[in-house]
């Protein structure tokens, strides 16, 4: 192998870390622009909704399973639940169900 | 509360996304194995990293043994998203946080640690991030370097239900805001809906489109949309809209 291991690593690690602090250092007031804010107060949800599903489904043994964690789960939310209960009560769903599955 | 109250709160909250990343970080680590990755190097690459498809990537290019110029492309599409999260966190500090702190806040972004920064009550105390930072990253690094080393010694039913505690989390973030705000609910019901259906799309299988990607894209334009149909008034504060 001609490249090194080691180089490979730190670049990625420069990388993704520079990504993370650019806006944080270039951006230090408050946005005024009506657009921008908006956008930016709708982005983590978003996001957090794309990154949850399907992909679900796609992480548990069976989909049946991570889609009845998701179903439970937003139940359980909406009870007013905090991260980490809502958290163990899909891993014990997905754990119980893929006995019988 | 104080700094020292955020930081225990961070460890609690913390924990859960440990858990999911040990259980995730453990997979990655058989992939990583397959790319000729040493367990130290699987350690300290995932410890400074902390990203789960950028971490991906990349390994896959150093068992092609590609360019060098590759691996910052790989890191800049793979991680693009953090760029958003971070710029959505400079608005959720006071005015007063001093620059290293926000500088290490960054590099603390992960989806799931960003996810709970941002649900921290009004402005963001560091040290609440700083916490789950603490506890999430060892087991991050300890799982790819396991993982690594043990192949697959943890049961698959284990992983399996690990595996939906990082979920399990998110859901817990996006579902009281969209209780309270219809247009984070529609905003939420149109990304589950988008995402479903774009991923399941011959065209997006067929070019081999990284998850990654298309997260990023579908952030975008879902978030740019329902910006402009709901916008949020710049004069009044996040709690001042109910």
């Amino acid at each position: 192998m001609q490249h090194s291991t080691w180089i490979y690593i730190i670049i990625m690690i420069l990388t993704t870390n520079l990504i993370r602090v650019i806006p944080l250092v270039l951006i230090r007031g408050e946005i005024k622009n009506r657009f921008i804010r908006s956008f930016l107060y709708y982005v983590p949800y978003v996001t957090l909704a794309v990154m949850t599903f399907p992909a679900i489904m796609e992480a548990t043994n069976s989909p049946v399973s991570g889609a009845v964690a998701l179903i439970l789960g937003i139940v359980a939310a909406l009870c007013g639940l905090g991260l980490f209960p809502v958290s163990v009560i899909c891993c014990l769903i997905v754990f119980i169900l893929e006995f019988f599955i | 509360m104080d700094n020292k109250q955020a930081f225990t709160k961070g460890l609690r909250h913390g924990l859960p996304i440990a858990m999911g990343y040990f259980a995730v970080a453990f997979s990655l680590g058989f992939m990583a194995k397959k790319c000729t990755l040493t367990p130290i190097q699987g350690f300290i690459g995932s410890f400074f990293t902390r990203a789960s498809a950028g971490e991906y990537g990349v390994y896959t290019l150093v068992v092609q043994d590609a360019g060098y110029l590759s691996v910052v492309i790989m890191s800049l599409i793979t991680n693009l998203r953090y760029l958003l999260m971070s710029t959505a966190l400079t608005q959720k500090f006071s005015p007063d946080t001093s620059l290293i702190k926000r500088i290490l806040t960054g590099c603390c972004v992960t989806d799931e640690i960003f996810g709970i920064s941002i649900a921290f009550p009004e402005h963001l105390n560091p040290y609440y991030t700083f916490g789950a930072f603490t506890i999430s990253t060892p087991l991050w690094a300890l799982g790819t370097m396991s993982g690594i080393i043990a192949g697959s010694v943890l049961p698959s039913r284990a992983v399996s239900a690990l595996s939906v505690a990082l979920y399990g989390m998110f859901i817990a973030i996006i579902i009281p805001p969209s209780k309270k705000d219809k247009a984070v609910a529609a905003a939420v019901a149109a990304s589950f809906l988008l995402s479903w259906l774009v991923r399941s799309l011959d065209v997006i299988r067929q070019f081999k489109i990284s998850s990654g990607t298309i997260t990023i894209v579908l952030t975008i334009m879902i978030s740019a949309v329902v910006a402009l149909i709901k916008p949020k008034e710049p004069e009044k504060g996040p709690t001042a809209q109910e």
